[in-house]
C-alpha cells in the first residue's frame, strides 16, 4: 500500500467523518485541554472515573482527520479500562506511531495508526488526544 | 512566449531541480519564503570566500570591500523602492523587526494615554502584536479597520476611525492570508489629510509589483528580504528622513554612536543610528544580489506572468468540486487561500506533499482574519515568478486526489 493509503485508512477516514463519543460529558470528574501548537487545533477530554476505572469518556474539538479519528478511537479503546491499563495503552500507542519496534501488547483497532510513522510531522496529530487523556487522568477533581 | 522565458528563469533556481517523494518539486509556498536564484547563493559564497570582514571600521582592504558591497546594496534598495536618500534605508532582520522598531521608537515617543493606532482586520501577527505591546505600555488603544465580505478594507469604517486621537495608521500592502492588495495610496492620503503618518507592511507586495515609496507618500515601509528572493534574516525599514531623525534609537551599541562617554553618548547619523552592532553583512550583500537579479528579469515580465498565472490558477481552482475561497478581493496577488469540502487543511497539505507539492496549511500567522471568515485554518497556495501553468495543473490533479482519499 502506498504511504498515503496507509495513513488515511478507511477506518481513520470513517472515524474522522463520524467521530464517536464527541461532545461534552456532563457528569465527568476529570478533564483536560490540549493544544497542538503547530496548527492551533484543540481538544478537550472528559472522563468519568470510578474506582480507578474509566466508566465513560468523551471528547470535544479535534481538527484534522488524524487527530479527530485518533480522539474518536481513543474513546472507544479506553472505555471500561482500568487507569493502569489506559497508561499501558498510551505507551503502546506512542510506540506504534513513532517506532517500528514491536509492542508488548496487541493494540487491536488502534493498529490502523501505524501509517503515521511515515509522516513525522503528523505524529503530534495522532498523540495529542492521548497526551490530553493522560493529563485528564492526573487532574483529579477537575470536572466539567 | 512568456512561458518559455519562465522555463529559463526556473533554471536560475537550483532548488527547483529536485524530486520530492519521487515527484518534481512544485513549490507553491512562496508567501512563506521564496527560493533563491543561483546569483544570490553565489554572492554569499563569494563574500565568505573572498572578502569576509567587519564593515565601517577597518582600514584594511577586505573591510573596505565588504563596506563597499554593503553600502552598494543600500543604494540598490534605495532605487528599488525609489526612496529619496539612502539614509532612509535601514537594514533590520525583517519586516517583523522593522515594525517593532517603529512601534518601540516612534510609537513610544508619540503615544500617550487615550491615543490610538489604527491597523486593519487582515494584518499578519507582526503588524498586530508590536502595537498591542506599545499601546499597553502607553495606555493607548488599538483600533481595527473592518473588512468587507470580499476581504477588502471597509474604507468608510476607516474614515470613521480617524480622529484627533489617531497617532499612526499601520496596514498591510498585500495580505499574506487572503491576497488582497489594499488601496494604500488612498489610505495614506486620507490619513495625511488628518495629519497622521502611515506605515505600510510590504512583506507580501515587494516581490510582485513595483514599489514607489515617494509616489505612495508613505511615512514608513517595511519588507523582508527572504520573501524577495534574498536571504533570511535581512529586511528593510524605509522611513522618511524627517521622521527618522526625530526618533530615538531602537537599540544601543556599536556603530550607532558617534562618541561615547559614561556621561553621555552622541548618536550617529542616519541610517547608522538604527543599525546597532555588527549587521547581517552577508544578508545585505545577498539581498543586493536579489535586487540585481530582479532588475535583470524586469517588472514587465514578472507582472505579466504572475497576472496570467493567477487568473489561470483562480479559474482552474474554481473547477474543483467542493473548493471554496475564503475571500474574493478584486485587487490581489497570487495568494490563494481555500477550503476543500470539510477536509482539514493539514490533511490536504499532507496529501499534496506526497505529490511533491509544497503549500502552507494553517492560520498563516493571521488568526484574526481567518476568524473573520469563520475558519481557523486554510490551505494556501502562493505563487512566484518561477511557477508555471503546468504546476497549477499538478496542484489541481492532486486536489482531486485529496477528495478521493476522503470520500
Ligand atoms: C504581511 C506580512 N507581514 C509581516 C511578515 C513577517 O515577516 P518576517 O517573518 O520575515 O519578519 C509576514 C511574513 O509572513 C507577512 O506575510
Amino acid at each position: 500500500m502506498d504511504p498515503l493509503r496507509e495513513l488515511y485508512q478507511q477506518v481513520i477516514v470513517d472515524h474522522s467523518k463520524r467521530p464517536r463519543n464527541r461532545g461534552k460529558l456532563e457528569y465527568s470528574n476529570r478533564k483536560a485541554e490540549g493544544v497542538n501548537t503547530l496548527c492551533g487545533d484543540q481538544v478537550t477530554v472528559y472522563l468519568e472515573v470510578e474506582n480507578d476505572v474509566v466508566k465513560d469518556v468523551r471528547f470535544e474539538g479535534g481538527g484534522c482527520a488524524i487527530s479527530t479519528a485518533s480522539a474518536s478511537m481513543m474513546t472507544e479503546a479506553v472505555k471500561s479500562k482500568s487507569l493502569s491499563e489506559v497508561e499501558t495503552l498510551f505507551e503502546e500507542f506512542h510506540r506504534l506511531v513513532t517506532s517500528t519496534e514491536p509492542g508488548a501488547q496487541e493494540l487491536g483497532k488502534l493498529a490502523v495508526f501505524s501509517g503515521v510513522r511515515e509522516f513525522p510531522v503528523r505524529v503530534k496529530c495522532a498523540t495529542l488526544v492521548w497526551h490530553t487523556l493522560h493529563e485528564a487522568i492526573r487532574n483529579k477533581g477537575g470536572g466539567a | 512566449m512568456t512561458e518559455k522565458r519562465i522555463i529559463e528563469v526556473r533554471e536560475d533556481f537550483p532548488i527547483l531541480r529536485q524530486l520530492v517523494h519521487g515527484k518534481p518539486l512544485t513549490y507553491l509556498d512562496n508567501a512563506a519564503t521564496t527560493q533563491k536564484p543561483r546569483t544570490v547563493i553565489d554572492a554569499l559564497v563569494k563574500y565568505y570566500s573572498e572578502f569576509n570582514s567587519n564593515i565601517h571600521r577597518g582600514v584594511h582592504e577586505l573591510s573596505q570591500r565588504a563596506t563597499g558591497a554593503y553600502e552598494d546594496s543600500r543604494e540598490k534598495m534605495r532605487l528599488f523602492v525609489n526612496a529619496r536618500s539612502e539614509t532612509e534605508i535601514i537594514f533590520v532582520r525583517g519586516a517583523t523587526e522593522a515594525i517593532n522598531l517603529v512601534a518601540q521608537s516612534y510609537g513610544n515617543s508619540v503615544l500617550g494615554a487615550g491615543d490610538e493606532v489604527i491597523i486593519s482586520g487582515m494584518e499578519h501577527h507582526a503588524n498586530i502584536v508590536p502595537w498591542q505591546l506599545v499601546c499597553e505600555a502607553r495606555g493607548a488603544r488599538l483600533r481595527v479597520i473592518r473588512l468587507t465580505e470580499r476581504g477588502e478594507l471597509d474604507l468608510d469604517h476607516f474614515e470613521s476611525l480617524l480622529s484627533p486621537r489617531t497617532k499612526l495608521v499601520s496596514i498591510v500592502h498585500a495580505s499574506n492570508a487572503i491576497g488582497t492588495v489594499n488601496p494604500v495610496k488612498h489610505v495614506i492620503a486620507r490619513a495625511h489629510a488628518s495629519g497622521v503618518p502611515v506605515l505600510i507592511d510590504g512583506a507580501q507586495a515587494v516581490a510582485h509589483f513595483e514599489t514607489d515609496v515617494r509616489d505612495l507618500d508613505c511615512d514608513f515601509y517595511v519588507l523582508s528580504g527572504h520573501k524577495l528572493y534574498g536571504p533570511t534574516g535581512i529586511g528593510v525599514l524605509y522611513g522618511k528622513k524627517e521622521l527618522l531623525e526625530r526618533m530615538p534609537p531602537y537599540q544601543g551599541g556599536g556603530d550607532m554612536i558617534r562618541s561615547v562617554t559614561f556621561e553621555k553618548s552622541v548618536y550617529n547619523e542616519l541610517p547608522y543610528k538604527f543599525e546597532a552592532g555588527t549587521p547581517h553583512i552577508e544578508g545585505v550583500i545577498g539581498l543586493g544580489a536579489a535586487l540585481d537579479y530582479l532588475q535583470g528579469i524586469g517588472w514587465p515580465l514578472i507582472v505579466e506572468h504572475e497576472r496570467d498565472l493567477l487568473q489561470y490558477a483562480l479559474a482552474r481552482l474554481r473547477e474543483v468540486p467542493g473548493l471554496r475561497f475564503i475571500a474574493d478581493p478584486c485587487e490581489r496577488v497570487g495568494v490563494l487561500s481555500f477550503m476543500l469540502d470539510d477536509i482539514h487543511p493539514h490533511d490536504i497539505g499532507t496529501v499534496l506533499d506526497q505529490e511533491g507539492i509544497a503549500i502552507r496549511a494553517g492560520h498563516h500567522c493571521a488568526q484574526p482574519v481567518l476568524e473573520r471568515f469563520g475558519v481557523n485554518a486554510t490551505a494556501r497556495a502562493s505563487l512566484a515568478l518561477y511557477n508555471t501553468r503546468g504546476e497549477i495543473d499538478r496542484l489541481i490533479d492532486a486536489l482531486l486526489m485529496v477528495r478521493e482519499v476522503f470520500t
